[in-house]
């Protein structure tokens, strides 16, 4: 490792701790380092640095500091294709660095899909702004008119006589002037753009390839140890007795720790229990299995799944909290006629990245550097800060690439716990989680019950429509005994329907939480979505309509849907309704896209072959999908060609914005076919690959081709959108092909592999 | 004392017999490149090569490992770029990574026994590994690159 030959070396003060330099040493080139900030980033020594998102050298070299998490929706690629465009650097002589935890950057909580939606002006700005100083600096030099002078390319160029600079040569003189404001700033205009929207490949690929990328479980650092921790396996339970003799005689254990509990509500609190601290991973484990723990469970013990989902059943029959309301369902329910009732049901779902959570944490003299696989090193400043009682000023937090993190990686529970072994054993402490860890304390998706009811008329159309759902909140991990869902909760796929009906009422039931629940890919527009768009599906077969024309039909004609003005309290994922309406318009192209490329229609369902078409709007982005399947007499599913259309606005990064949608398929096949966490006794019954499968190769859709729409709409989110209309567009197509409606998941508990 | 070449290199351990080799390559050896992911031998984010063979690291004491030529991610490419890695950047296969150098040394793997793999010899062979992020196409197209010699 070169951390310990830099190290070695004495190159490092005691300023700065051997391990701050774990990130600058995979990103920075050897002699940067001398010269480097206190947080290891080179844009922050670099000779110009207008911005806190870049440096410039005068080598030429740029240096652009992605300060979201990369966990493979490729943001260091493409923040840094904005703020490249703009600056006319040549993307040969980026360098991107990875910020710490650090306000002055603005939100680094990556989650919700919005990295590119809150960051593409400020990118641009930042671009924009060293471009016009390195002008400004050229045209000083050469004694004229700034106008006359432009970027290209990492020159300035003096258009009249052709004369140039290079950025490098510049910079220096650059660094003395002021800053523009942004009104003086001039941004290219779209067709002058050389990379955003084009194919840009991404930045940390070849790393990955060769196996030196480095993500949170590979940080080493001198004089560290390794850490497995025996929480309680209720959440809230507490350890009465604990024998730590066996555990403390395996070779290379140094020692045990005892992690405090959490005081209620538990929010990103470390959960407690017991550590076992060693030279390495093996003997951690080793000396943990040793342990001899006797725990006393709490409230929580109550916990069964099979009982809780008759409880979620029977409280979703039953009428809840009204949370958007049209017209009169009750009235059009008590002329009678063709009511169509159904239930469906979303289990628990576990995170279950290829990475398990993991964390190094250093303490010395009330200060603490951690590094962190995290999506939110901010939210990890403050949880270590309160678990420690120190100014969260006095926590570095150093981002790792993450393997994987999908909205587990946004709660620091972890980090808080390797910062408090730290502490007890004045030496850095990397926590690693073991798979059964990672799935047994997980903050998991919530498992929830949803009832649907309509009244047909004689056409076929729902003259009523009446939606309920049930599910423990993400509201219950940060304030005790919540049992209603946010208003971001019911704002996902719920209140937010966009179909014209005249009557139309949603509604949220009240369901105590027993275990931590957080959000994961795409959160509560999972279940809502397979609920709305298995029922659409069932009311097209009830009407003998095409599925496709009714939902179409169902959505009604081109209009921006107020929801506002229907008294929903519905935050539209952040976006305000000027910039980011429920434009219908938009949802209608992409379901015709995205038909049109399947061939919908052209093959007559049935004998074991189907297609099923869901669409849904989240994270402002506009998704529709049709899935092609193949169903044997065993009930063993093919699914040979999955089809999305995309619409999210104007698209920095097309070939991620595929991959984004190519692994939603995936994801949503584990989520359909595959995924269930249960509990029992308070405890989570999973623990492994084994008993909480996720889709392998063969399993996986085998092709999946995505059009992605682009426009000049500000754009939308793309990590999360895919995944909800996934699930119901294949129980549609399974429906489909052979008459089965499956309205639980996951599909293997009904027959289906 | 066991002996074993890691990479080309002649090593030797002292420790625990039952200690995984995974253990050993990343906290030993600092070769992080194989990955963590289940301890179980159920994932592949571990895999490596024993005599040119796929194995979990994760599940393989150091005992067994003795007297044996193991080949992790550093070594695979570490004069030129193996042609299954080349077909990894042109397809741009990874997401978070994190699996793919355990996807890679499996594919590697495949390769050496069976040069032209149909599509069912893909997902056979590579049924093992899980990609969370769902990077299965690409890893099924990168195969079929690398084996018609298009990504040397």
């Amino acid at each position: 490792m070169m951390i310990e030959n830099v190290s070695r070396r004495g190159f490092l003060g005691s300023l700065v701790s051997a391990g701050a330099l774990v990130l600058g040493v995979k990103i920075l080139p050897q002699p940067a380092l001398a010269d480097a900030s206190a947080n290891g980033l080179r844009a922050d020594a670099a000779v110009l640095h207008p911005s806190v998102y870049l440096g410039l050298d005068t080598d030429g070299t740029v240096y652009i500091v992605c300060h979201r998490s990369e966990m493979g929706a490729g943001i260091r690629t493409t923040l840094p294709m904005i703020l490249a465009d703009e600056l006319e650097a040549d993307w040969k002589r980026v360098r991107v660095e990875q910020a710490p935890g650090d306000e002055k950057y603005g939100s680094q909580s990556t989650d919700g899909s919005h990295s590119v939606r809150d960051f593409f002006d400020p990118m641009r700005q930042a671009g924009a702004t060293a471009r016009l100083m390195l002008i400004r600096a050229a045209a000083a030099k050469w004694g004229v008119a700034e106008g006359e002078c432009m970027g290209r390319l990492h020159e300035v160029v003096h258009t009249p006589s052709g004369r140039v600079a290079s950025y490098g040569e510049l910079a220096a003189a650059a660094a003395r002037l002021a800053v523009p404001k942004k009104e003086e700033l001039k941004f290219k205009s779209p067709d002058q753009w050389r990379y955003i929207g084009k194919e840009v490949p991404g930045y940390d690929i070849p790393a990955m390839v060769t196996g030196k990328a480095q993500f949170g479980m590979d940080v080493r650092t001198e004089g560290m140890l390794y850490a497995s921790v025996e929480r309680p396996p209720v959440l809230g339970g507490r350890w009465k007795s604990v024998d730590d003799a066996a555990a403390l005689a395996v070779p290379g254990v140094r020692r045990t720790a005892i992690i405090p509990p959490f005081k209620p509500p538990h929010a990103f609190q470390a959960l407690g229990g017991v550590a076992v601290l060693a030279d390495n991973t093996w003997a951690a484990l080793q000396g943990r299995q040793k342990l001899k723990i006797s725990w006393e469970d709490g409230p929580n013990g109550v916990y069964e799944s099979q009982r809780y989902k008759g409880e979620l059943q029977a409280t979703a029959r039953r009428p809840g909290k009204v949370v958007r309301n049209v017209g009169d369902v009750e009235k059009q329910f008590a002329l009678g006629g063709r009511i169509i009732e159904a239930e469906y049901y979303v289990p628990h779902l576990a995170h279950a990245a290829m990475e398990p959570v993991v964390a190094m944490a250093h303490y010395q003299d009330g200060k603490v550097t951690a590094w962190a696989s995290t999506q939110d090193p901010q939210a990890s400043q403050e949880t270590v800060a309160a678990a420690l009682g120190i100014d969260k000023r006095n926590v570095t937090c150093h981002v790792t690439l993450l393997g994987g993190g999908f909205g587990r990686k946004s709660k620091p529970d972890y980090v808080a716990e390797a910062a408090i072994l730290s502490k007890q054993a004045g030496r850095p402490v990397k926590v690693v989680w073991t798979r059964e860890d990672d799935i047994r304390f997980d903050y998991l998706h919530a498992v929830a019950a949803m009832y649907m009811k309509a009244r047909l008329d004689e056409s076929g159309k729902p003259t009523a429509w009446l939606q309920r759902s049930v599910f423990p909140p993400i509201v219950s991990t940060f304030e005790q005994n919540a049992e209603y869902g946010g208003a971001d909760e019911m704002g996902m796929g719920w209140t937010d329907v966009p179909f014209d009906l005249p009557n139309h009422r949603a509604e949220n039931g009240a369901a105590p939480a027993h275990v931590r629940i957080g959000w994961m890919r795409s959160v509560s527009n999972i279940y809502h979505a397979f609920a709305v768009s298995s029922f659409a599906d069932e009311l097209a077969h009830q009407a003998g309509r095409d599925p496709l024309d009714y939902l179409l039909e169902l959505i009604g004609g081109s209009r921006k849907i107020d929801l506002k003005a229907q008294g929903v309290d519905y935050s539209n994922y952040g976006g305000t309704p000027a910039e980011y309406p429920l434009d219908t318009a938009r949802l209608k192209h992409v379901i015709q896209l995205a038909a049109t490329s399947a061939g919908w229609g052209k093959r007559k369902p049935g004998n074991g072959w189907g297609m099923g078409i869901a669409a849904h709007r989240s994270f402002l982005t506009y998704v529709a999908t049709v899935v092609e399947v193949e169903v044997d007499g065993n009930g063993k599913l093919r699914i040979p060609n999955v089809y999305y259309a995309v619409d999210a606005g104007l698209t920095v990064n097309p070939e991620r914005v595929r991959s984004q949608f190519e692994g939603a398929a995936v994801f949503g096949t584990s989520v359909a076919l595959l995924g269930e966490i249960t509990a029992a006794n308070g405890r989570i019954v999973q623990s492994n690959f084994h008993d909480y499968p996720v889709a392998r190769i063969h399993q996986a859709p085998v092709r999946t081709s995505v059009q992605v729409v682009n426009n000049s709409e500000p754009p939308a989110g793309i990590g999360e959108p895919g995944v909800p209309p996934f699930p119901p567009a294949l129980c549609n197509a399974i429906f489909a092909a052979t008459g089965k409606r499956v309205r639980e998941l996951p599909l293997s508990k009904h027959g289906f592999a | 004392m066991i002996q074993l070449k890691i990479n080309g290199e002649e090593k030797s351990f002292s420790g625990d017999p039952e200690m995984p080799l995974l253990w050993y390559l990343r906290d030993e050896l600092g070769l992080t490149g194989a990955k963590f992911g289940c301890g179980t031998g159920l994932c592949g984010a571990c895999t490596v090569h024993q005599n040119g063979a796929a194995i979990r690291a994760c599940i393989t004491p150091m005992k067994r490992a003795a007297g044996k030529e193991i080949t992790t991610i550093e070594g695979l490419g570490a004069q030129k770029l193996h042609p299954v890695q080349v077909a990894w950047i042109k397809h741009e296969v990874p997401q978070c990574g994190y699996c793919q150098p355990g996807q890679i040394m499996q594919a590697a793997a495949l390769l050496r026994t069976n040069p032209k793999p149909t599509e069912e010899d893909i997902d056979q062979a590579m049924s093992g590994n899980i990609c969370r992020c769902g990077t299965y196409q690409r890893i099924k197209a990168a195969i079929a690159d690398a084996a018609r010699g298009r990504a040397r």
